[in-house]
């Protein structure tokens, strides 16, 4: 389990998290939902240590990473997997290698039994024959669902999904959300997805949470989100631009 | 031809540089690993002002070696000798500091004296030149007495 | 007043800051340079990188340069009438000075802009942060094995610098100006120390160091967007020029 206790955030003078206190309960998929720079995504790093709080602390099955060394980290980070906004593929490598990185780096697996596993996670998600191919030559989605492949790889016990279907065409973004809850309902593992999809995240998030301002102004399961009173849900999901939330 | 590896190209590349590295210490440097080709004896003298070590040393004109050290021994200066193995020299052999040119470095030239005694390594020339002073020369020629 | 004092102060700061994270980047450097495993294949592709494809162009320049020393030494040793001394002059400041100089200068241009646009880009693309997530640690994957290629392949490539800028002096001073060649290489011999050989060896050796630390280090912590990578490109080829001829002056206060 993750927990979230006091985190507060700034870069300079702006308070990106303001003393937020969260938990992301195991074996289930929370959603992280709110405006576009409003910190999701740094919120996200925060989990994994990536970047740490000015205060508060992050707990990973109750070990508080952020007063540990990167030595120390690393072991916590093995439990994770990670999939960035941009996919951030590595690319000088082509999309065989990107999957197969984190097992040729971490794992003294044998190259045949790597070669299969990464095979298989690439025909699961709809990437067979694009092992010779490299990041610039594929599209935007194609990206997307090689990061997550290279995320999946090691059967992580938590994945943090950064905007995992930003920038794909509507029948891609089902494909993918239907592939995380699938993949979750089998390996059970933690899920955390910063989204800003209203209303497919419902279906795919047991809870959701609302970041705003540097707070969580709502976090409930997500039938019950989609009914909040709260006026600055209800003007988010509804997409209106009157109301709380200023649009500038 | 199959393409060479990025391993076998980046292996060309060391060799290459540890190549040139080696032939600059060698031929240029001086740098001599194989120091059994030589021997080491020592020569006193009562001023050996002007030479370093590194200075050439000459018997007939053919470089033979190298002052080694310049040490002081009995208040005498005490030049360590580096001598080619090939060429023995004899116990009564005269060495003098000279000038290469007229303002050039300091060398050390041998003279073979009559001997049959050879020099052993460690050994000691007795009979040395010491360096020419020209300012004492010159005021000597001025002040008289020579 | 105070005014002036801070226009003065904050420049300085910010130096002092910088200095400050060069040189805990730098420990990070040998932290995680000492610590298992050690990952030779990505050396060997640095090397390859920094050191085989700056070859043709160290080459160019060695020659050139060489060619150069010789032109500039005849004429100007004629005037004495000591020609005979230009291949210790030529060898002399190949090794002391311009080939280790001129090769850091090179390999700055060619492979130091290219290793902070490289790692600029990884930055700016969340590349480095996915490193981290896969607890690989980014300073052991992109910087270590960056900074161990250039400290050996720069002086490798000096040593190739002076010997081919010595055969370009050849080539001028000898076969164009008809210096005569036993003279031209006995000077050279009777000249040229050991310690000459290896001062230079010594500098090409932290030059290797300086480049690699410094574009590695301003493409680590590059600015926003590719506006943050271009500046910070441009940044490290001068900062590292620059440092290697400063440097390059107190390592020959210090050893000559």
């Amino acid at each position: 389990m993750i927990e979230l206790v006091n985190v507060t955030k700034r870069f300079g003078k702006q308070v990106v998290l303001d003393g937020i206190s969260m938990e992301f309960p195991v074996g289930k998929i929370s959603a992280i939902i709110g405006r576009s720079g409003i910190g999701k995504s740094v919120l996200l790093k925060h989990l994994i240590g990536i970047l740490r709080p000015d205060s508060g602390s992050v707990l990973v099955d109750g070990l508080d990473i952020t007063k540990m060394g990167e030595i120390q980290l690393n072991e916590v980070r093995k439990k994770f997997g990670m999939l960035f906004q941009g996919a951030a593929l590595f690319d000088s490598m082509t999309v065989f290698e990107n999957v197969a990185f984190p097992l040729r780096e971490k794992t003294r697996m044998k190259e045949k039994e790597i070669r299969d596993r990464v095979e298989e996670k690439l025909e699961a998600l709809d990437l067979s024959g694009m092992g010779d191919k490299y990041p610039d030559e594929v599209s935007g989605g194609m990206k997307k669902r090689v990061g997550l492949a290279r995320a999946l790889i090691q059967n992580p016990d938590i994945i943090l999904f950064d905007e995992p279907t930003t920038g794909m065409d509507p029948m891609m973004e089902t494909a993918i959300h239907l592939m995380i809850m699938e993949a979750q309902k089998r390996f059970g593992f933690t899920a955390v997805i910063v989204s800003h999809e209203i209303p497919e995240i419902f279906h795919v998030a047991h809870r959701v949470a609302m970041l705003h301002n540097g707070t969580i102004v709502e976090d409930l399961p997500a039938e019950e989100f989609q009914n909040s009173s709260n006026p600055i849900t209800q003007q988010f999901i509804s997409g209106r631009i009157d109301g709380p939330i200023k649009v500038a | 031809m199959r393409k060479l590896s990025t391993e076998a190209i980046v292996g060309v590349f060391v060799l290459m540089g540890i190549f040139s590295l080696v032939y600059i210490s060698l031929k240029l440097g001086k740098l001599e690993i194989m120091s059994s080709d030589y021997y080491t004896i020592f020569a006193d003298f009562e001023n050996a002002s002007g030479v370093r070590e590194g200075a050439d040393i000459e018997l007939a004109g053919v470089i033979i070696g190298r002052v080694e050290k310049v040490l002081v021994h009995n208040d005498m200066a005490r030049l360590a000798l580096r001598i080619r193995k090939d060429i023995k020299l004899t116990n009564d052999t005269i060495a003098s500091i000279k000038t290469r040119g007229l303002i050039g470095e300091k060398i050390l030239k041998l003279n073979p004296g009559g001997s049959d005694t050879i020099v052993k390594p460690g050994g000691v020339l007795n009979e040395t030149e010491s360096t020419v002073d020209l300012e004492e020369l010159i005021s000597k020629y001025i002040f008289g007495g020579v | 007043m105070v005014r002036f004092l801070e226009f003065l102060g904050a420049p300085g700061l910010r130096v002092l800051e910088k200095l400050g994270n060069m040189v805990i980047f730098f420990y990070q450097f040998l932290f995680w340079a000492i610590r298992p495993p050690y990952k030779v294949r990505h050396i060997i592709k640095q090397i390859n990188f920094i050191g085989v494809k700056s070859l043709f162009v160290i080459f160019l320049t060695a020659f050139f340069t060489g060619g150069v020393l010789g032109l500039q030494g005849f004429y100007t040793l004629q005037k004495f009438g000591a020609e005979g001394l230009l291949g210790a002059a030529v060898a002399l400041s190949l090794l002391r000075e311009l080939g280790p100089v001129l090769a850091a200068l090179m390999v700055t241009g060619r492979a130091g802009s290219a290793i902070t646009a490289e790692i600029g880009i990884m930055r700016i693309t969340e590349q480095i942060d996915a490193l981290k997530t896969m607890a690989v640690n980014p300073v052991k994957f992109v910087v270590v094995p960056k900074i161990i290629a250039g400290i050996i392949a720069v002086p490798l490539l000096t040593a190739m610098f002076d010997v081919v800028g010595i055969y370009g002096g050849y080539m001028v001073g000898v076969e164009l100006l008809g210096v005569n060649k036993g003279a031209f290489f006995a000077e050279m011999k009777t000249s040229v120390e050991f310690k000459d050989i290896y001062v230079g060896f010594l500098k090409s050796l932290s030059f290797g160091v300086i480049i690699t630390w410094i574009t590695c280090y301003e493409g680590y912590y590059t600015g926003h967007g590719a506006e943050g990578v271009s500046k910070s490109t441009t940044n490290s080829v001068v900062l590292s020029s620059v440092m290697v001829l400063i440097w390059d002056y107190f390592m020959t206060s210090v050893l000559i």
